[in-house]
């Protein structure tokens, strides 16, 4: 039972780090020690603490971590186990839960098309690209490169 | 039917900064002062962080003398640093002795000034940097802007589009430009790709993010996946095009 906690609080740490946003300061909500949060609280019992049952999990089995608190809110995953062997893992809550998360989860897929900005391009408010530039700015850009050479 | 939309532009930073507001306060006495303030701040910005204007804070400091930090420096350079760390050191404002902080105050500076459009009611707006822009809609279910995003290999035609309502899109690529970011871990631009776009909350980040992603090559695509909550456009040099939202990755 141990062991199998010592594995799902790896996994389900990839999975947390994957949301976290700040790998480099320790801010309170950072990610260093998302790994603490982790514990087994679904079907099968409690973690290293344990319940007394030393039988491993039937196939099928799913387990849901506690809610780890990161940067954009909390995120819960569920893992389903094949006796020892973790065959999925789902997230079951992500940040959505204020405006700000709501941002960061709602962005659209690029529809790829072909079309010339000039005739087709009425409907398009702005546009994103590398070109869209000055000669001042090439010239700085120039002026750091070339210090960076000398 | 459609709102009229007002548009300014300036140049600003060595770039076309371009305004679009739409709603109440296109074309109002508010709306343009508020333009105005924008600019002023991007100016101030520029003043301080310029690498090529000789009384900026960073070319005061490139030649040894003391200078007062400017407003914001602290943020700036924590900024940098995450982006290093995050990239593995393929973003990176040092090149030796040098600091060259270009490459994170001008999206930064973009996304808090573009702040100033959210007091205005009843008012999207849309503020643009050299192609990199924050967008905002009074009512976050409202109708977005619409983004076209450039072709790198066929500048003058749309690659793709997004419909953006509250948020940012910034493009890295090395057209026109010729290749002027580089690996800082390697001195050397990077191989394999035209453009990277990137889609998301922050302007500040999602600018760092193609940057940093367009630096580490084909090998930024993964990287760039990795990251919550963005949607992607990446452009190979042989012109494959892919695309993806990260919402799809998170609920699949």
């Amino acid at each position: 039972m141990k062991k199998i906690v010592l594995v799902l609080a790896g996994t389900v740490s990839v999975v947390v780090l994957l949301f976290g946003y700040d790998t480099s300061t320790s801010g309170p909500l950072s990610t260093g020690s998302q790994t603490s949060v982790v514990s087994g609280s679904g079907a099968t019992g409690s973690g290293a603490s344990g319940s007394g049952t030393t039988a491993a999990p039937a196939a099928g089995t799913t387990v849901t971590g506690d809610t780890a608190q990161t940067q954009w809110g909390p995120v819960q995953v569920e893992l389903t186990l094949d006796g020892s062997t973790i065959t999925d893992v789902s997230v079951v809550q992500y940040p959505n839960g204020n405006g700000r998360d709501q941002e960061i989860n709602s962005y659209a897929l690029p529809i790829l098309v072909q079309e010339t900005i000039d005739a087709q391009s009425a409907d398009i408010d702005m546009v994103s690209g590398a070109t869209v530039t000055s000669t001042g700015y090439v010239q700085s850009l120039q002026s750091a490169i070339d210090q960076v050479s000398a | 039917m459609t709102d009229p939309v007002w548009r300014a532009v300036e140049q600003v930073m060595g770039l076309p900064i371009s305004v679009a507001l739409r709603g109440r306060h296109a074309g109002s006495p508010a709306g343009a002062a508020t333009w105005a303030a924008v600019v002023d701040d991007l100016r101030a910005v520029d003043a301080a962080y310029s690498s090529y204007l000789p009384d900026s804070w960073v070319s005061r400091r490139r030649r040894g003398e003391d200078a007062p930090a400017p407003e914001g420096l602290g943020e700036v350079l924590d900024l940098a640093e995450q982006a290093r760390r995050q990239s593995g050191g393929a973003f990176d404002v040092r090149r030796g002795d040098v600091l060259d902080l270009d490459g994170v105050v001008k999206g930064w500076a973009v996304a808090r000034a573009a702040q100033r459009f959210r007091a205005l009611d009843e008012t999207d707006s849309c503020l643009s940097g050299g192609g990199d822009m924050a967008c905002w809609t009074a009512d976050p279910d409202g109708r977005p802007w619409e983004i076209g995003i450039e072709h790198p290999l066929d500048p003058g035609r749309l690659v793709a589009r997004v419909p953006v309502a509250r948020g940012a899109v910034a493009t890295s690529g090395t057209a026109h430009r010729g290749a002027h970011i580089v690996d800082a871990r390697t001195g050397l631009a990077p191989a394999g790709l035209a453009s990277v776009t990137v889609i998301g909350a922050d302007l500040t980040w999602v600018d760092i993010e193609a940057t940093a992603a367009f630096a580490l090559g084909v090998d930024g695509i993964d990287w760039l996946r990795a990251r919550p909550g963005r949607s992607g456009l990446v452009v190979h040099t042989d012109g494959t095009v892919e695309a993806w939202s990260s919402a799809d990755a998170y609920r699949s």
